[in-house]
Order: structure tokens, then sequence, then C-alpha cells
């Protein structure tokens, strides 16, 4: 394995567990349910995704030929993540979890709660 | 150069994992829960791709593969269980 | 639906090329493989098409190529958008609600829109109203909300919008 791989596989897998553990200390120190829901689903994919590419490389190289096997799982985690925050946020939506009080427009989550448009009373 | 990384990923994972947990213990609401078991998944999954690359063997793509599926199919359980009280109506 | 669709060899060429790709990955590429994947590729769009209602279609490649490539880019971004608030301290967080007007209604548009929304810029996608005419999306931080707006609207409905013209 030449050096320039190395190096590569190297950053990749740093720097992607680095993303992932920011995306966990956000989850740890946000205040509110919905603030919570930001970190992980964007860090976390992105840190994954990393991690998974440095591993196509490493064993693409290792093993002689093209594993493109990583990315399935890449591509998996890219579509499901926004569904299931989207999930997860009309969960505490439907919840009623308590928002912090520097939220702005409060009244618009009574009214996405409704299913109802902005507009109506 | 690679096995320190390999280390240096192992640890901060460790740590997001920690957290996690800290998150799935104290977690205000059930909501909170959840996004802290998704989260887990996630990190599990990294975790498994980090074990494979310091042993060297590709096979435990299958278990991460497996790990994805399953994390997404019970968020959506969990969420729905949240959403309506009942996973089959 | 009550009538006998016109058979046709390849009802979903799109997924047959996806399903294939899919397989050799899965597969190493093996020659064998190769013709099982095929054989696959043809003959479960066979059984699953007549069960899926009336699909739309991309009007333009380069402009679905076009829009992955900048949403790959704005995932990055609004990465290093939240890692940063992440970093910062709670107090100067200004989460808020918002709703955005939709243009579009057709069902695969939408949720390809609201993924977008989802995995961009510090916004989280919430709820559709039920005349699927507003969708209430949380943000992390708000600076203007009528920029914010534009800004979701532009990038990313607009395409969408261009993609599957409805």
């Amino acid at each position: 394995m030449t050096v320039l791989i190395e190096v590569v596989v190297s950053v990749l897998l740093v720097f992607g567990s680095v993303v992932m553990l920011i995306g966990s200390i956000g989850l740890a120190k946000f205040p509110d349910y919905f603030t919570r829901l930001h970190a992980p689903t964007k860090a976390s994919t992105l840190g994954v995704a990393c991690i998974l590419t440095a591993s196509m490389i490493f064993f693409s190289i290792e093993l002689g030929h093209l594993n493109l096997k990583e990315t399935l799982i890449s591509m998996f985690l890219l579509i499901t993540a926004p569904v299931a925050a989207h999930m997860l946020a009309k969960a505490g939506l439907h919840y009623k979890v308590k928002m912090t009080d520097s939220t702005e427009n409060q009244h618009l989550a009574k009214k996405a709660y409704l299913h109802k448009n902005p507009d109506d009373a | 150069m690679l096995s320190y990384a390999i280390l240096i990923a192992c640890a901060l994972i460790c740590c997001a994992l920690a957290l996690n947990a800290w998150r799935l213990i104290i977690g205000p609401t059930t909501p909170d829960r959840i996004i802290a078991v998704d989260t887990m998944y996630i990190n599990s999954i990294a975790m498994i791709i980090l074990l494979g690359l310091y042993q060297g063997s590709a096979i435990y793509y299958e278990g991460a593969l497996l790990i994805a599926l399953l994390g997404f199919v019970s968020t959506s359980a969990f969420c729905k269980y949240l959403l309506r009280g009942d996973i089959i109506e | 639906m009550d009538k006998v669709r016109n058979f046709s060899w390849f009802p979903m060429p799109y997924h047959s090329i996806l399903l294939w790709l899919v397989w050799q990955i899965l597969h190493d590429f093996s020659n064998g493989h190769m013709v099982l994947g095929a054989v696959f590729a043809i003959v479960i769009p066979w059984i699953v098409a007549p069960l899926s209602e009336k699909r739309l279609v991309a009007k333009s490649h380069i402009k679905v190529l076009m829009y992955t490539f900048r949403l790959l880019v704005d995932i990055v971004v609004s990465n290093y958008d939240v890692a940063k608030r992440v970093l910062q301290s709670n107090r100067s967080l200004k989460p808020a609600f918002i709703a955005v007007p939709l243009d579009i209604n057709a069902p695969v548009p939408l949720t390809i829109f609201a993924s977008s929304v989802s995995l961009t810029p510090g916004t989280v996608s919430v709820e559709l109203s039920d005349d699927k005419k507003w969708l209430y999306v949380h943000v992390l931080h708000l600076e203007d909300e009528q920029e914010l707006i534009n800004l979701i609207k532009h990038r990313y409905e607009a395409p969408l919008k261009e993609i599957f013209g409805c």
C-alpha cells in the first residue's frame, strides 16, 4: 500500500469520526428536542459516509479489485436519514415536547400539529 | 500511521457513543431517547467498519449493512408507535 | 386500471439498471452474477410495474445530475454550519419554526424536496399542511425568515419544478 493511499484513508477516518463526535456533542448539549434533532441527522450522515469511503478505498487496494459495497450503506443512510428525521420531528410534534422559550414562531408548531394552513384561525 | 488513525477514530467514536448513552439515560422525553438510539445505530455502523479495517477483513460489511437496515426500520417503528400508540393497526 | 396494460419488455428501465448495478456491487462483478442480476433486473419489473401508479419521469438527465451534485456540496456546507453552531454557546442559538409556501404538489417531487430541506441548510422539515400548500420547517438558527424561505425556494424547489415539470 502506497503512502498516499494510507494518508488519504487515515485523514478520512479521523475527519469522519470527528464529525460524528460533533454530532453527538450536539445531541448531548442542545437545549430542546427540535434543536437536538439537527445535529445527529446531518453530522452522522456525513461522518459515517467518510468512514465508509475510507473503508472502501482500503479494501479496494487490499483485495486488489474494485470494492464498492460500502457505497450501498452510504446511499441507504443518505436516503433514510431525512425520512427518519422527518418522522422523529412529527413524533415530537405529536408528543408536544417542550420548546425553549427563545424559539420564534411557536404558534406555527400548533398549526403544524393540526395540519392547518398558517393563515387559518 | 493507519493503525494510529484507526485507534484515534475508535476513541472518538467511543466518546460519541458515551454521549449518546448519556442522552439515552437522562433524555427528558421518549422522543429524545429515540434520537439517541438512532444516533447510536449510526455510530455503531462506523464502529463495525473500523473493526473490519483493524482486522483487515471485509466481511464485517454485512453486519454494518444489516444494522443500517434495522436501525431505520426500528426508528420508524418507534416513531409510528409514538404517533399512533400502536405499530400495526 | 381496468384496461390490461400493453406488455413491454422493459417497463422500468432505470429501475432495472439500478437493480442490476446494486446486485453487481453486492457480488463483486463476478460473471455468473452478471447473468443472474440481468435476469432479476428484467423479470422483477414485469411483476412490479403493474402495481405502481403512474410514474413521474424526469425531463432532463443533466439537471438531475446537477441537482444531486449541488445537494452533495450543500450537505458538506450545512454540516460545517451545524458543527459551528454545536461548538458555540447555546445562548447564541435562535431556533424557529417557519412555514414555506409550496408550488409543487406531486408526491415524488414533494418527497425529494422535503428530504433535501432536511439534509441541508440547518433545517428539518416537520409537517405538511393538509392541502399540501405549506411545509412547516424547523430552523436551527434563524437570521432572516424571508431570506431563508427565498433561498429554499430558489435553491431546491425551482430546480425540482423544472426537472419534473409540474
